[in-house]
C-alpha cells in the first residue's frame, strides 16, 4: 500500500498556471542529447582539423607573400606549398554536408520518432500541452544548432582568409570569388542560416511523413534541391548584375555569363572566334585549338571589332548577399517551424 | 459532474466512420468500462476524450464541461495509451523526471515508493522492463500526476494473468482510496466483472448500452425454458438475445426481479460478462437512457 496521503480531490485552480517553459530544457536535452552530442563531435572534429590546417595555411601564405624576389624559384615553391595545403577543403564542398546532416539527424526525428513509436500519445497528453511542447523543443534545438554552426563558420572565415586575401597574382596564387558556389554559404551568416533552414525542413518533414527514415531522406532531398537552386539559379539575381565590356575583371568577381559579339552586334560563338584566330591571327596568338584564353588574344579580338560583354556580381556585394540569403532562409525556417507547430496543434481543440 | 460527455460525436478517417453519433455521459466517481469488439471505436472515443484526435462531428467535453485537450483537461486527465508507449531508451527514473517536468503536479515520493513496491529498478531502461513492468510504470506515472480522471486504453491486453491482476488492483486502489474516476477500454470481459461499476458498450461505432452496472444487472434477467417455446416469447418479452441449447433456450431479457416469469420458465440474475456478450451478439439491440432511445428511433439502421 502507499505510504502517502494522496489528496482525494486536488484543489481546482481557477487560474490554471501553465507548466513553466524552462522545464522543457531538461526534457529537450535528455531526449536529444545523442543528436546534440553527435553534432558537437562532428563540429568538434571539423574545428580541430580546420584549426591545424588553418594555421599551416596562414603560415604558408605569410611565407609566400614575404618572399622576395617574387619570381624566384624559391618563392614559386612557397606559393605552390600554400596552394597545396587545404586539400579537400579548399573549395569548401565537403562542408556543405553539415547543414544537411543536422537537418536530417537532428531535425527530422524530433516529431517523426514520437509519431512512429507512438510516444506522442504520452507526450501530448501531459499537462505541458502539445503545441507548447513542440514549440519549446524546436526552438531550443534550433537555437543550439544555429549557434554551434554560427560559431564554426567564424572559424571557416578565418580558415579561408588567405585565399580571399590573395591579390598577389605574381605569386600565381588563385583568388576565388567570395560569391563562388560552395564557398559563399560557408562564411558570414549563411552557414548558420542554412543549418537552421535544414533543421526546420527536417522537423516539418518529420511531422508530415510521421516516420524517421522517410523523413531523413526527404530532408536530405529537400535541402539538396534548395541549396542547388539557390546557388545555381537564385543567388545571382539578388541584386541587378553589373554588365561590362572590360576585359580586366577582378578575379574576385562572381561571373554569371560572358559572350563575345561581332561588330554588328550579333553574338559570336567561341568556336567561330577560334576559326577567326586560326585564319587571321599570328600563330602565337591563335594558340592550340583556337579558343581565346590569354589577355593578348582578347586584346587582339577587341582591336578587330569584337566585344566581350560580361555579366557579373562584384565581390563587394558579399555582405548584402549574405543578409539577403540569411534573411530568406530565416523566414523559411520560421515558416516551417510555425507550420509544424500549427499541425501539431490543429489536432487538438 | 460528468468526466466525459459527448453528443453526436463522430470521427471519420478518410471515408470510414470509426465512431458515429455517439452521445453518452460518464458520471464522476466510477470505474467505467468501455467494451466492444475490435474496431468498435473504443480507442477512437478515448483519443477524442483526451484531446489526441479532433472530432469530425459533434463534440466532447471532459471533467464537467471543459473542452477535450484544453489546458485544464490535460491537467486533470492522465492517459495510458494502448501498448503503454514509453521512451524505451530512458530509465524509469528519467521517465519520472520527464513526467514531473511536463506537469504541474507530480508526486515523486508516491511514484518512487510504488516502483520500489513493484520491484522496478529506477535505473533500468524502460525498454528493458517486462511488459507488466512497463504497464505498471506507465500507470505509476499517470497516478503520480494525481489526476481527477484516469483513462486507460486496453491496459491489460498484452499482459499475462498475474500482471493483469496486479495492474487492475492498482487501478482499483486509486479509484477507491483516492477517488480517481477511471475510464478503461477492454475486450477482456472477465477482467471487468471485478472492477467496473459502469458499462459503456460500443458496437460498430455506436453506443449500444450505457449505465451503472448494478442498474443494468438489475434490469436484465436470463430466462431458461423449453427451446420450443423460445419463439413464442421472442416478440412478447423484451428479449435482447436468444441462446438455444438442445432442449433449453436462454433468453436475455430486459426485466426486473419483480416482472412475471412465464409458466415453465426459470429466471436467473445475469452476470456482466453474459450481459455484455448478449448485447455484443445483437448489434441492433440497445439499452440506453432516455434521449438516446429517440435518437435510435430516428436512425434505426445500423451500418453492417
Amino acid at each position: 500500500m502507499t505510504t502517502l496521503n494522496v489528496p482525494a480531490r486536488p484543489e481546482q485552480d481557477a487560474s490554471l498556471r501553465p507548466v513553466p517553459w524552462r522545464l522543457m530544457t531538461w526534457v529537450t536535452w535528455r531526449q536529444h542529447r545523442f543528436a546534440l552530442g553527435g553534432v558537437a563531435v562532428l563540429l568538434g572534429v571539423l574545428a580541430v582539423y580546420m584549426w591545424i590546417t588553418g594555421l599551416q595555411l596562414h603560415h604558408a601564405y605569410a611565407a609566400a607573400v614575404a618572399c622576395h624576389p617574387a619570381s624566384s624559384l624559391a618563392c614559386n615553391g612557397l606559393a605552390r606549398n600554400f596552394n597545396n595545403i587545404g586539400g579537400f577543403l579548399a573549395n569548401g564542398s565537403p562542408l556543405q554536408a553539415v547543414p544537411a546532416l543536422i537537418g536530417a539527424f537532428v531535425g527530422a526525428p524530433v516529431l517523426a520518432r514520437e509519431l512512429e513509436t507512438g510516444t506522442f500519445r504520452y507526450a501530448w497528453t501531459q499537462g505541458f500541452g502539445r503545441w507548447r511542447w513542440t514549440l519549446a523543443k524546436l526552438v531550443a534545438l534550433a537555437v543550439a544548432v544555429t549557434a554551434a554552426t554560427g560559431a564554426i563558420s567564424v572559424l571557416f572565415s578565418w580558415y579561408y582568409q588567405p585565399y580571399f586575401a590573395t591579390i598577389n597574382r605574381t605569386l600565381g596564387l588563385n583568388e576565388p570569388s567570395p560569391l563562388a558556389i560552395g564557398l559563399f554559404d560557408l562564411r558570414g551568416v549563411t552557414f548558420a542560416a542554412w543549418t537552421l533552414a535544414a533543421f526546420a525542413i527536417g522537423a516539418l518533414a518529420g511531422m508530415l511523413l510521421r516516420r524517421v527514415v522517410p523523413a531523413i531522406v526527404a530532408t536530405l532531398a529537400a535541402y539538396s534541391g534548395l541549396a542547388v537552386a539557390a546557388g545555381g539559379f537564385v543567388r545571382q539575381h539578388y541584386l541587378t548584375p553589373v554588365v561590362t565590356r572590360s576585359l580586366n575583371l577582378p578575379a574576385s568577381a562572381g561571373i554569371i555569363s560572358q559572350q563575345w559579339f561581332a561588330r554588328g552586334g550579333q553574338p559570336v560563338s567561341l568556336s567561330a572566334l577560334g576559326q577567326f584566330l586560326q585564319r587571321e591571327a599570328p600563330p602565337q596568338l591563335a594558340g592550340k585549338g583556337g579558343v581565346p584564353q590569354s589577355v593578348s588574344t582578347w586584346q587582339y579580338l577587341v582591336q578587330h571589332g569584337y566585344t566581350q560583354w560580361t555579366t557579373y556580381q562584384p565581390a563587394s556585394r558579399f555582405w548584402p548577399f549574405q543578409w539577403i540569403e540569411g534573411g530568406w532562409l530565416l523566414a523559411l525556417s520560421v515558416l516551417c517551424i510555425a507550420v509544424t507547430v500549427w499541425m501539431v496543434r490543429r489536432k487538438a481543440v | 459532474m460528468n468526466v466525459i460527455e459527448t453528443s453526436g460525436l463522430g470521427k471519420r478517417y478518410g471515408t470510414t466512420w470509426a465512431l458515429r453519433g455517439c452521445s453518452l455521459s460518464i458520471p464522476a466517481g466510477h470505474v467505467a468500462a468501455l467494451v466492444g469488439p475490435n474496431g468498435a471505436g473504443k480507442s477512437t472515443l478515448l483519443n477524442l476524450a483526451v484531446g489526441l484526435a479532433a472530432p469530425s462531428a459533434g463534440d466532447v467535453t471532459v471533467l464537467g464541461g471543459q473542452a477535450a485537450g484544453s489546458p485544464g483537461a490535460l491537467d486533470g486527465i492522465a492517459f495510458v495509451a494502448q501498448d503503454t508507449p514509453l521512451y524505451k531508451n530512458l530509465s524509469a527514473a528519467d521517465m519520472l523526471h520527464l513526467t514531473r517536468s511536463l506537469n504541474r503536479r507530480f508526486d515523486q515520493r508516491y511514484a518512487q515508493s510504488r516502483l520500489a513496491e513493484l520491484g522496478i529498478p529506477l535505473k533500468r531502461k524502460a525498454g528493458r522492463l517486462s511488459g507488466g513492468q512497463q504497464a505498471q510504470l506507465a500507470l505509476t506515472l499517470a497516478l503520480a500526476r494525481h489526476p481527477r480522471l484516469l483513462v486507460l486504453d486496453e491496459p491489460v491486453a498484452m499482459l499475462d494473468p498475474i500482471a493483469r491482476h496486479d495492474f487492475m488492483a492498482t487501478v482499483l486502489t486509486a479509484a477507491v482510496d483516492d477517488g480517481v474516476s477511471v475510464v478503461l477500454s477492454s475486450h477482456v470481459l472477465a477482467e471487468l466483472e471485478r472492477v467496473a461499476d459502469y458499462l459503456i458498450l460500443l458496437s460498430l461505432g455506436r453506443v449500444q448500452v450505457v449505465g451503472e452496472v448494478d442498474d443494468l444487472l438489475g434490469s436484465h434477467r436470463v430466462l431458461t425454458g423449453p427451446a420450443a417455446e423460445a419463439e413464442k416469447y421472442d416478440g412478447r418479452l423484451r428479449v435482447v438475445h436468444v441462446r438455444r441449447g438442445e432442449a433449453q433456450a436462454h433468453l436475455l431479457v430486459r426485466a426486473t426481479a419483480d416482472d412475471p416469469v412465464p409458466p415453465g420458465w426459470e429466471a436467473h440474475p445475469v452476470g456482466l460478462e453474459e450481459l455484455a456478450l448478449g448485447y455484443l451478439r445483437e448489434p441492433d439491440a440497445a439499452a440506453l437512457p432516455g434521449p438516446a432511445h429517440a435518437r435510435r428511433a430516428e436512425q434505426p439502421e445500423v451500418a453492417k
